[in-house]
């Protein structure tokens, strides 16, 4: 491990991203925009501040994971990450680095779909709107990981957009949107309870309706960043420096 | 003297496969430093996977490859050398310097060697460009000045002058003997059998074999031919 190392990565990464314009504007948005057709969908009445935290948790973390995960899987297929490897860079420097990049982004897009769902949404936050940020911004940081992590066990394009619907959907579907997880059958709630996302999720929600106090939300927060040290581990244990 | 002085490359009954297809079959060779060695065959001679087994890249079965005496891929190994792929392994939505100046930082080598590599590889008008916009021999260059930044004292390039015009041809082979009088070991790819002629020394390699470990010289005196492509299909069919 190596800062300066590391930092360079995340510099690097960046530089790239600022260099698609398109991409930084669509990274931004898009979770915006989707959380706006939420709200817009059940204008008349109030489901929307009851789903509309999950919105919160659920769109950065789908577009974060997209974008890490095929970001690095470019890295592998234009043999950028085999040079790398054969240089001094540490894996966790290059795991990391990558985090970095993504969760200064994060930052960005997690605060403003938080200030489009309260000032242009009408979401309406019982909590510390700073806890509402922090919490989304580490669930779109675990989109980020867990896309990290992903791409390391594709090889191609197809198979990297295809870990989304098996390693997001069933977070998205046992995470309590559709059905609260306690009513879910006794299996399925297990699983769910253990899912990270629905631990953002909870989190969310509970900030907004202040159903719980602060030190819950805090300890989902935990949970969440257990989750993306571990991601950034595994990501880091599964590169390799040779390969067939 | 050439005895004495520790090779750069000693590779010793190397078995490795690609996928299933086994493509280096108890391999030996070494690759003395200090000198311009030429790694001429076919496509699917098994060139690329004997330099990346020296790199430290390759999965291999069994055998050993040790680089200035260590055992390839060692992590003191990573800074001493320096590995150009076919591919051009940049990043495209990166301008010239900027990609340099990542490496530059991964290696801890100093700022100045930027520029010493732009213009070793003659890039320094390209410097600010896009390097996904530049030309095919642009970008392999580019490549080349990455492998070049840190001084390795040991250079692998796989296929590094494809696609590029003669004139450039002949600047780089000037530049890799620069560099070898200079004291660093350099194992150049070619399917080319003209740039043989260019090279220190030959390593002829078809099947995953070595043919012949000589110098161009004395490779058309011990096969009676005047040119590396005759002396090439003269060992094929002394084999055959």
């Amino acid at each position: 491990m190596n800062v300066s190392r590391t930092l360079a990565t995340a510099g690097r990464v960046l530089t790239q991203i600022r260099h698609d314009p398109r991409t930084v504007v669509l990274l931004l948005i898009v979770p915006s925009l989707l959380i706006g057709l939420v709200a817009w969908i059940f204008s008349d009445t109030a489901v929307f501040e009851t789903v509309g935290p999950a919105m919160i948790a659920l769109f950065p973390f789908i577009v974060m994971f997209l974008v890490t995960s095929i970001t690095t899987l470019r890295e592998r297929r234009t043999g950028t990450l085999e040079r790398l490897l054969s240089m001094p860079l540490g894996r966790g420097d290059l795991i990391l680095g990558y985090t970095l990049a993504f969760g200064l982004l994060a930052v960005l897009q997690s605060s403003i779909a938080v200030l489009f769902a309260v000032t242009v949404c009408g979401l309406s936050i019982a909590g510390s709107i700073w806890l509402l940020v922090a919490v989304a911004v580490a669930d779109a940081v675990l989109g980020t990981t867990l896309g990290l992590l992903a791409s390391a066990f594709a090889r191609t394009e197809f198979q990297v957009v295809q870990f989304m619907p098996l390693l997001v959907f069933p977070q998205i579907l046992l995470g309590g949107i559709f059905l609260p997880r306690d009513q879910l059958p006794a299996v399925l709630q297990a699983i769910g309870d253990a899912l990270p996302l629905s631990h953002a999720i909870d989190a969310l929600t509970a900030v907004a309706t202040g159903s719980h106090d602060d030190a819950y939300v805090v300890g989902e927060l935990l949970v969440i960043l257990a989750w993306i040290a571990g991601a950034v581990v595994l990501a880091s244990l599964t590169l390799r420096r040779r390969t067939p | 003297m050439e005895h004495f002085v520790e090779p750069a490359v000693s590779v010793s009954d190397l078995h490795a496969r690609r996928g299933s297809r086994k493509v280096l079959d108890a391999l030996s060779l070494t690759i003395p430093a200090g000198l311009v060695v030429g790694l001429i065959g076919p496509s699917g001679s098994g060139k690329t996977t004997l330099m990346r087994a020296i790199v430290g890249v390759q999965v291999v079965q069994s055998g050993s490859v040790s680089v200035f005496g260590q055992p390839a891929g060692s992590a003191s190994l990573r800074r001493r050398v320096g590995y150009v792929t076919q591919e051009a392994s940049v990043y495209d939505d990166l301008t010239v310097r900027q990609n340099l100046d990542y490496f530059r930082a991964v290696l801890g080598a100093g700022r100045a060697d930027v520029g010493r590599v732009l213009e070793a590889t003659d890039l320094g008008p390209n410097a600010g460009q896009l390097t996904g916009s530049l030309s095919g021999g642009q970008r392999s260059r580019v490549s080349l000045a990455v492998a070049l930044l840190g001084s390795p004292e040991l250079l692998v390039l796989d296929e590094p002058t494809v696609g590029l015009d003669p004139v450039l041809r002949r600047d780089l082979w000037a530049l890799f003997h620069r560099l070898a009088a200079g004291g660093t070991s350099l194992l150049v790819s070619s399917h080319v059998m003209d740039e043989a002629a260019r090279c220190d020394r030959l390593l002829l390699m078809r099947g995953g074999e070595v043919l012949a470990d000589d110098t161009p010289d004395g490779l058309l005196a011990a096969t009676g031919t005047t040119d590396i492509e005759a002396a090439f299909l003269t060992l094929i069919e002394e084999r055959e």
